[in-house]
């Protein structure tokens, strides 16, 4: 025998596609090839599989070998082939049999000591090797875990190449996925009653986190932007399952988590401004997702706004629009999921010192800051805060508020909108159309007297007319409300955006 | 654009051919004026500021001058949508002769009756001119604001050099108010100066608005330094008042101020914090004997004259609120900018943040673009 056939999976996008690996070993000069439109780590797989399997004490035959990865149209990155590869060049050989191959689809790296440890992507596999019609994939045990996600597959937990070999040869049964040890250990998240002070730009912190807003904290340097939005994520509500499984698969695939299980908290991700906008959005030679779609569901925290690059931020623009970003490359289209909230910090001003006697920068400078920032985000703000310097008093006082508290409340009215939103794909105030704020989120006629005195002193644009009414209805929310009331609107219309103020005090 | 006139043709060529030298000679006057005083440069006739200032290339300039088409710049000022009026025309405004170095020509954008009414008898209809620091603070530019708005309300044509700051806030007040203002610009005309302040130019200039902007220089010119100073006593020169809002220590509207007083105009200052710099200047004018200006009333009794106008008695702040509000108004006009500093205990800053936004709404405070919160004068 000298043909042996093994199935694995490639990462496309955020999913996964089969592969047929075939292995072809013929009396030759002795040469290890692998064909098939793999990457530079496709190709250093043949050194790895090579040790591996001397060094797990198999024999590595002294022929011409081939490799082949089909379809040979789709690129494959990654080391994720090594121990399929490995296995299809072990049946050639005769030392696995070849028939055991088709009951289990095989991913996984090989070390030069014969170890198997986990890949990027285990989850999509998994999935993947659902919907192709697997009955079993053999995946590291260090991702087990995660590939056990999946429902109606069985899973076989490997530590060792000869552990996959003897999985194979039916000397062992395959041996399940380690159990998950209750919570998730994780890290402990900074708490809300570090803060001094700051009642305002807590409360909008909550407001944000009820409804899904976006927030952005202006203040001057060093009066706890940062440590706020740092917070965020200890009020936060808990991810619901459809959700956790999305945010597992798009870290795996990124390599944010390797193969812990499921994610248990909305990811709070902080690119620095430096980060290029494929860095943001994703793209690349060889698509990987951006910061965009490591936040999905989650946060993308901005800090100091006004240092990102302006293409950078231009980047935000679709999946801000859609939810979601779409890379196009060489004939190919990924799609990833990006509907995050969006919270940045800014300076007012360029010294940051703006309404102290400490500023130095002229009305023009401010102007011109500001207009950087405009464009695609500061129309998507939905609350603006403004950070002020603590007082003394405060930052001696005792903090006000805990996490649990805002997170208990948080939690309750983000049950309303679920309840609200039941049978869509809304999640959250942030997310309704604006066909359905008639139905949700209609004023009683002081409201709307209120509204149209906003939008007549050009508090409000027409836009912002939107933004305020789904504000308004997380307010409501929080203080388990069923009609907006005018107090709501008017606390909405204090964390209105009004970047328009310079411009239009002129 | 031209409010119905019949287009540019009101300058003679002599005015016309006198702005051209200007504009020729302008960057000769910018190395000059260290030497000599500007007034005594733009006083001189155009023979003796040609030698004055254009030293080895006066022969250059004059043929410069010589070849100067009245035609082709009438023409460019009906392009730039600009009527020309000249020191010849009975329209030109009374108040800018009395000075030695009148601008031969005003170049106006928008609508010139505003401007043409300051013509004829002197004290027929006066106007007031509010200057200031451009970089105010914001209870400066909501004084300008009220001011412009008073003055406005009453008639009296607000006139300003549409700089940041003071300048912008006393003729938006102005607008507010839907009453006349001019802009006097160092630059061309048709040239909004500065950038950002466009939309104030359009709001002026705009169709059937109420104000006018003015320049002595032609379409499109691009100003030197010297031609702040020169827009200075323009302004000035239109104002039977210049009031200061706001001046630090040497600012160029001190220089405003002062040759208001040179032209016996009268001069008057708002009030501000000792310990605020941009207070400096005005405090310094009072000190010095201007007069006194808290609100529009006060402008208008030293510009008309006592009782010359309808008074309304001042209402006492946050009239008609209801106490909740009134507490909050009287906390911010005391000087608490944020609801953390308005609220008295921390249980109140909820209270005191909602009740900011409701006096923002019914228009007693005004939030800045860094979150602080001042009283707008009613
Ligand atoms: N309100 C506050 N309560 C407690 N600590 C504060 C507060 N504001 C600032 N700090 C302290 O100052 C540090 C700097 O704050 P930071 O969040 O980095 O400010 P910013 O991002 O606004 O520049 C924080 O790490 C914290 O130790
Ligand atoms: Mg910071």
């Amino acid at each position: 025998m000298s043909l042996a056939r093994a199935v694995t999976f490639a990462i496309d996008g955020i999913a996964s596609r089969r592969v047929l690996v075939e292995v072809d070993v013929r009396v030759g000069l002795p040469a290890f090839t692998i064909v098939g439109c793999g990457d530079m780590s496709v190709r250093e797989s043949r050194e790895r599989i090579r040790a591996a399997l001397l060094n797990s004490g198999f024999e590595f035959p002294a022929r011409r070998i081939t490799a082949n990865l089909a379809p040979a149209a789709l690129r494959k990155v990654g080391p994720g082939f090594d121990l399929a590869i490995a296995c299809a060049l072990l049946a050639a050989g005769g030392q696995v049999p070849v028939e055991s191959l088709e009951r289990w689809a095989i991913f996984g790296e090989l070390s030069l000591g014969g170890e198997v440890r986990p890949c990027r992507g285990t989850l999509a596999v998994a999935e993947g090797a659902r919907r192709a019609g697997s009955t079993g994939l053999l995946v590291p045990r260090a991702a087990a875990r995660e590939a056990a996600l999946v429902d109606g597959l069985s899973i076989a937990a490997v530590g060792s190449l000869r552990e996959v070999v003897a999985v194979l040869a039916g000397e062992v049964e395959p041996p399940a996925p380690p159990e998950a040890q209750g919570e998730e250990p994780g890290e402990t998240l900074d708490d809300l009653d570090d803060v001094r002070g700051h009642l305002l730009p807590i409360r909008a912190l909550v407001v944000a986190a009820a409804g899904g807003h976006n927030l952005l904290l202006a203040g001057p340097p060093g009066t706890g932007k940062t440590m706020l939005a740092r917070r965020l994520p200890s009020i936060l509500p808990p991810l619901t399952h459809p959700e956790a499984v999305e945010v597992t698969r798009i870290h795996s695939v990124a390599g944010l988590r390797m193969g812990e299980g499921l994610a248990q908290r909305r990811p709070l991700r902080a690119p620095h401004h430096t980060i290029s906008a494929s860095g943001l959005v994703g793209g690349g030679s060889s698509p990987t997702p951006g910061e965009v779609s490591m936040a999905h569901h989650g946060v993308l925290f901005l800090d100091e706004l006004s240092e990102f690059a302006r293409t950078s931020l231009e980047a935000l623009r679709q999946p801000l629009e859609d939810g979601r970003v779409v890379v196009v490359r060489s004939q190919r289209t990924a799609i990833y999921p990006a509907r995050f909230m969006l919270v940045a910090s800014t300076n007012p001003c360029p010294c940051g010192h703006a309404g102290s006697p400490l500023c130095r920068c002229m009305e023009g400078d401010v102007l011109r800051y500001r207009r950087r920032l405009s464009g695609p985000l500061l129309d998507r703000m939905d609350l603006l805060v403004h950070v002020a310097r603590p007082s003394a008093a405060e930052l001696a006082g005792e903090s006000l508020t805990s996490s649990a508290d805002a997170r208990a409340d948080v939690a309750r009215s983000r049950a309303v909108q679920t309840a609200r939103f039941e049978g869509t794909p809304i999640t959250c105030n942030a997310q309704m159309p604006s066909r359905l704020l008639r139905v949700h989120a209609g004023l009683d006629e002081t409201g709307e007297t209120t509204l149209a005195r906003a939008y007549d002193r050009e508090h409000l644009s027409a836009r912002g007319h939107h933004r305020i009414l789904r504000v308004a209805r997380t307010i409501a929310d929080l203080a388990g409300a069923e009609a907006i009331g005018v107090k709501h609107l008017i606390e909405a219309l204090q964390f209105r955006q009004d970047t328009g103020a310079l411009e239009l005090a002129a | 654009m031209s409010g119905g006139v019949s287009g540019t043709s009101r300058a003679c060529d002599d005015c016309l051919r006198r702005t051209h030298l200007i504009a020729l000679l302008a960057g000769r006057i910018e190395r000059e004026r260290h030497r000599r005083r500007l007034p005594e440069l733009l006083a001189l006739g155009d023979e003796a500021l040609v030698a004055a200032v254009a030293g080895r290339d006066a022969s250059a300039v004059r043929r410069g001058l010589a070849a100067f088409a009245p035609a082709a710049a009438r023409a460019a000022c009906e392009a730039a949508g600009l009527v020309a009026l000249c020191v010849c025309d009975a329209r030109y405004p009374a108040r800018l002769l009395e000075g030695p170095d009148a601008p031969a020509v005003l170049h106006v954008a928008g609508n010139p009756a505003c401007l043409e009414a300051l013509a004829g008898e002197m004290d027929a209809a006066p106007a007031v001119a509010i200057v200031g620091a451009r970089r105010s603070t914001a209870y400066g530019d909501e004084v300008a604001r009220a001011l412009g708005r008073g003055l406005a309300a009453a008639g009296v044509p607000v006139v300003s050099g549409m700089a940041f700051g003071i300048d912008a806030a006393a003729q938006a007040g102005a607008l507010e108010a839907g009453g006349p203002t001019i802009a006097v610009l160092a630059g061309g005309a048709d040239v909004p100066y500065p950038r950002s302040k466009r939309r104030l130019y359009e709001r002026i200039t705009g169709p059937g608005g109420p104000g006018c902007v003015v320049s002595e220089l032609p379409p499109g010119f691009q100003p030197f330094r010297w031609c702040f100073p020169a827009r200075n006593r323009i302004i000035a020169g239109l104002a039977g008042l210049t009031v200061v809002v706001e001046a630090a220590e040497r600012s160029g509207s001190l220089i405003t101020a002062d040759l208001a007083a040179g032209l016996g105009r009268t001069v008057g200052a708002v009030p501000g914090r000792v310990t605020t710099p941009q207070a400096a200047g005005a405090n310094a004018l009072l000190a010095d004997g201007a007069a006194l200006v808290r609100d529009a009333c006060e402008a208008l009794d030293l510009l008309l004259g006592p009782g010359a106008h309808e008074r309304r008695p001042p209402s006492p702040l946050g009239d008609g609120l209801e106490p909740r509000l009134r507490a909050v108004l009287e906390a911010v006009a005391a000087g608490s900018d944020v609801a953390g500093t308005v609220a008295t205990h921390p249980a109140d800053v909820h209270a005191a943040g909602l009740a900011l936004t409701e006096l923002e709404l019914l228009g007693h405070l005004r939030r800045d673009h860094c979150g602080r919160y001042t009283v707008i004068p009613q």
